[in-house]
């Protein structure tokens, strides 16, 4: 029971009178990875929103008491122009300098000299992405969910943060639950995967929750082309 | 008369200082618009205080605590911004205003008058202006991190709905101070132009801040000079005051 970091039952979000998320229970444990895969307007990012707490919901949402829990959300619409700094965005979590750098090396910032002096609405998508993941770190977190773009982001700039998460998943580590549009990066860096499309539609190790009906429920006939993919 | 008009200038620049901090928030919040028409709204209370014979600096105060109320409201209710509500709510009350201000106060009212600040009423000003800056930077990070993202702000357990409603309350109540000086038509600018010009030029939040402060200053202290020496309305010199400044930095950043 120790283990349990995070415990979902019953969870209901409606807006209005139309139900966004039915009847989604789940566990995330000490260590695990769990991705949330599913279609656009599956209900992932109210997901997250909900066990934040941001928004109101029906049923049960448990964390681990006085957990420490890190929040990277989709992309922020910033003004080109906002004059704030990286290094001035990542003080407002953390005063002590050394800890703000370190963070910044951790997520890959630590050979561009001027980089926290840049602005932050000015940062490309990845790098502003890596650094909403630096803030995150700056609060220890013991679980870490991280709500990937739709779109956007090259590819390039996409390997280099999943490898950066599984790097942290190792030397922090950290637990992860990120929702993710990618079936290999599913493959690759989570243990367990949870299909989502309003209702919770397969749960467990990708090997396993990802056959060949299972993809068919959430995707439909998307499901040769991500099929493919991963063979 | 001088040391009358140098009190006077000193207890400006003091406001234009609190309306240049509180307003880079403002800015930043994109709600520039909502803060120029928000001052509209101190008409009908100063109009009021003056038929009941109170201070109309408390009048504007208590008329721009509800409209900031129901501005708080509607963002807070609403998912998509009521501008237009907002919009027609503040028109509607310059109507009013205008027509139950009594004749001979309403061009102070609406452009500002250098005159008539007693000495006690300066102190208040003082005091009252530097509490709304300490205030405002009490709260100063949290309203960064709600405006880099509210949903971050949330997600650290900041009661951003709560901050919002504080912060627009110090910008009522800077408001308030300051249209006695500006007038109830113009006042918006001292909250929004300084910032606007400190955009332009600031490399960072400190800057920003700091910029955002002194363009209020020197808004004041240059508008409120130019206005007792060449006997207009003071109103309008502060702002156009402001307004080149905002034009000399525009000019710089391009």
């Amino acid at each position: 029971m120790d283990n349990v970091l995070l415990s979902v039952s019953d969870l209901k979000v409606q807006f209005d009178q139309q139900v966004v998320l039915d009847d989604v229970s789940f566990e995330v444990k000490k260590d695990q990875t769990l991705a949330i895969i599913g279609p656009n307007g599956a209900g992932k990012t109210v997901l997250f929103r909900a066990i934040l707490g941001l928004i109101p919901y029906k049923g049960n949402v448990v964390w681990k008491k006085g957990i420490r829990v890190g929040y990277v959300p989709q992309r922020l619409s910033l003004e080109k122009d906002l004059p704030l700094t990286v290094e001035e965005f990542l003080s407002l979590k953390e005063k002590e300098k050394e800890k703000r750098e370190k963070v910044l090396s951790l997520v890959g910032f630590d050979k561009e000299k001027d980089f926290s002096k840049r602005k932050l609405g000015i940062l490309s998508g990845g790098q502003l992405q890596r650094i909403l993941i630096a803030f995150a770190l700056l609060g220890e977190p013991e679980i870490l969910l991280f709500d990937e773009p739709t779109s956007g982001i090259d590819l390039s700039g996409e390997e280099t943060i999943y490898s950066l998460l599984h790097k942290l998943q190792e030397k922090q580590k950290l637990t992860i639950i990120l929702i993710s549009h990618e079936l290999q990066v599913v493959y690759r860096y989570a243990d367990t995967v949870m299909c989502l499309n309003k209702e919770k539609v397969c749960f467990g190790p990708p090997q396993e929750a990802l056959n060949k009906e299972g993809l068919q429920k959430i995707f439909g006939q998307e499901t040769g082309f991500y099929h493919h993919h991963e063979e | 008369m001088i040391t009358n008009l140098l009190f006077l200038i000193l207890v400006g620049s003091m406001v234009g200082i609190a309306a240049g901090y509180l307003g880079s928030f403002m800015v930043l919040k994109k709600m520039s618009l909502v803060g120029d028409a928000l001052t509209h709204v101190a008409l009908p209370g100063m109009a009021i205080a003056l038929t009941f014979n109170f201070s109309p600096t408390l009048g504007a105060f208590l008329a721009l605590t509800l409209a900031v109320i129901g501005v708080w409201y509607l963002e807070k209710t609403s998912s998509i911004y009521p501008e237009t509500l907002v919009g027609i709510f503040f028109t509607a009350s310059l109507a009013i205003g205008l027509l139950i201000t009594p004749e001979p106060d309403l061009l102070e009212a609406l452009f500002g008058n250098l005159e008539k600040v007693t000495t006690l009423e300066g102190v208040l000003t003082i005091i009252v202006s530097l509490l709304f800056i300490f205030f405002t930077w009490l709260i100063s990070k949290k309203l960064l991190i709600g405006i880099v993202s509210e949903e971050l702000a949330k997600s650290m357990n900041i009661s951003m709905s709560k901050y919002n409603l504080f912060y627009l309350l110090l910008v009522g109540g800077v408001v308030a101070l300051g249209v006695k000086f500006v007038g109830t038509l113009l006042m918006g600018a001292l909250v929004i132009v300084p910032a606007a010009s400190a955009k332009n030029i600031s490399r960072g939040i400190k800057d920003y801040y700091f910029f955002s402060a002194f363009f209020g200053l020197l808004s004041a202290v240059i508008g409120l000079a130019l206005a007792s020496i060449l006997h207009i309305s003071s109103g309008p010199a502060v702002v156009l005051t402001s307004i080149s400044f905002f034009i000399l930095t525009y000019i710089f950043k391009n």
